[in-house]
């Protein structure tokens, strides 16, 4: 009886191969699933709405803000040497709180101590421009984040976040990205969920959106309660999820379906 | 590893006992008994719709054509992560059927397919679905009705 057998056959499976990571070779970027019209627009500037976002982020990098009256640029000045590299190491860990923090947590972190301005909130326009423009000039750098060995149990616990079943439809992220990446869920290519080109712009958001939107869309997608932005969760999977893609090239701003 | 703690469901109990954090009490869930891979007996006494079981499979909440094609010609995105539905009834038979849809963790505790009659075992619920199975008895049973009517 088929029936039988399927089940016998996914036993199998089960204990052979599923929920292995995905060996280095096989890494993909999830621009590699998108189609060719898809790829043009994140390759061209002139095409990519993104850069949008950078271009208003370059305006703020120069505008003096908060009662210190100082801009990013009185302390970095410019970004595409100072800042280079930077978003690919990123989330990093930040010797004040003892936590690791991203890259939006980080530029707020500068507003607040540093122009002594009020932190930008999450997924506002300015917040994502900075992000945007800071990341961009990572562009091509491979990823770094999690060399730093202070960072070892926040990646454990972003691993076991990734491995953890949730919500109503009782699935982990691994379930999807580890061990179903070739597979179409619906009309969506599932890809490997590799975080290479955040914050990228959405044709679904119709906008720019920060990678805790994307996590916070698959966790709701399952069914399960999505952690508050800046969560701890959050960023402890953004930081697994980097980490997972080392040596890839940070593609920011990207361009996803 | 991902299932480690889980609870295998108690079904007959989990309608009685279960309370869950936040203090909203579960939706009591209609007692059924499984018989060796089976749940042989409708969970409503009654015989389902198949036509209304066919319009849910097709239905975007109801999560099926995430995962499964079948024999829905008109529906354009269908998912491959999971087997053809065509001939279900074939292979299948109307118990069986029921307890994949109840509790398919059952059958194989490392699947991926949902569980569409089950409250407990479950982490992080989201507050909207929490203490609430996915689909209804009354859901299970049209549903059941019209995958024993794929034939091949
Ligand atoms: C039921 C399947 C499923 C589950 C479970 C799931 N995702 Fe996703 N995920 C998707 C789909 C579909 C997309 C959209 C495809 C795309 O554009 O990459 C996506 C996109 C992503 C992306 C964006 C990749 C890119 O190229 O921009 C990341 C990162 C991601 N998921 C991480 C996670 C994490 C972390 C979890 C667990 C908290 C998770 N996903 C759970 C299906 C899933
Ligand atoms: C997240 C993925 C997923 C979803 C959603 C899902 N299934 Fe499944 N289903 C599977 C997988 C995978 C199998 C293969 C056997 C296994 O893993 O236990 C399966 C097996 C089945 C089978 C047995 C098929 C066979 O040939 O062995 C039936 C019938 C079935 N599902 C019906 C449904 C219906 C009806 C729904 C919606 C109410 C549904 N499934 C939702 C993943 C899913």
């Amino acid at each position: 009886m088929r029936f039988a057998g399927a089940i016998a056959a996914v036993l199998l499976i089960a204990n052979t191969g599923f929920a292995a990571a995905i060996p280095q070779a096989d890494r993909r970027s999830g621009y590699d699933f998108m189609k060719p019209d898809t790829k043009a627009m994140q390759d061209e500037d002139t095409a990519n709405p993104g850069m949008l976002w950078v271009l208003d982020g370059e305006a703020l990098w120069k505008r003096k803000a908060g009662t210190a009256n100082k801009a990013c640029a009185d302390c970095h000045s410019d970004a595409r040497t100072s800042m280079k590299g930077v978003a690919a190491r990123y989330p990093a860990f930040d010797k004040a709180t003892g936590r690791p923090l991203d890259l939006e947590q980080r530029i707020n972190s500068c507003r607040t101590n540093q122009q002594q301005a009020t932190p930008l909130p999450f997924e506002s326009r300015e917040l994502l421009a900075l992000t945007a423009f800071v990341a961009r000039q990572s562009q091509g750098v491979p990823i770094e984040t999690g060399a730093d060995p202070q960072l070892v149990p926040f990646i454990a616990k972003g691993h076991e976040l990734y491995m953890q079943r949730q919500g109503q439809l009782n699935l982990s992220c691994a379930n999807c990205h580890d061990d179903n990446w070739d597979k179409r869920l619906a009309g969506s290519a599932i890809t490997q969920g590799h975080p290479t080109g955040y914050p990228l712009y959405r044709l679904e958001w119709q906008s720019l959106g920060s990678l805790q939107r994307r996590l916070r869309a698959c966790i709701t997608g399952i069914r399960a309660q999505a952690y508050d932005y800046g969560a701890p969760e959050l960023v402890e999977l953004e930081l697994y999820l980097m980490s997972r893609a080392r040596g890839m090239p940070l593609e920011a701003p990207a361009v996803r379906p | 590893m991902a299932r480690e703690g889980f609870r295998i469901s108690a079904p007959l109990l989990a309608g009685a006992l279960l309370a869950l954090p936040g203090g909203v009490a579960a939706q009591d869930l209609r007692s059924y008994a499984v018989v060796g891979d089976a749940i042989p007996r409708s969970l409503t006494g009654a015989v389902g719709d198949a036509a209304r079981g066919r319009a849910l499979v097709v239905e975007r909440s109801s999560t099926c054509i995430l995962c499964h094609s079948g024999p829905f010609p008109e529906q354009k995105f269908q998912g491959d992560l999971a087997p053809d539905l065509s001939g279900s009834g074939s292979h299948a038979s109307e118990g069986q059927l029921r307890l994949r849809l109840v509790d398919a963790s059952r059958l194989n505790a490392a699947t991926i397919m949902p569980s569409y009659y089950r409250v407990d075992g479950l982490d992080r619920v989201g507050t909207l679905w929490r203490g609430k199975p996915i689909l209804s008895a009354e859901q299970i049973e049209d549903i059941v009705a019209y995958l024993v009517s794929l034939r091949e």
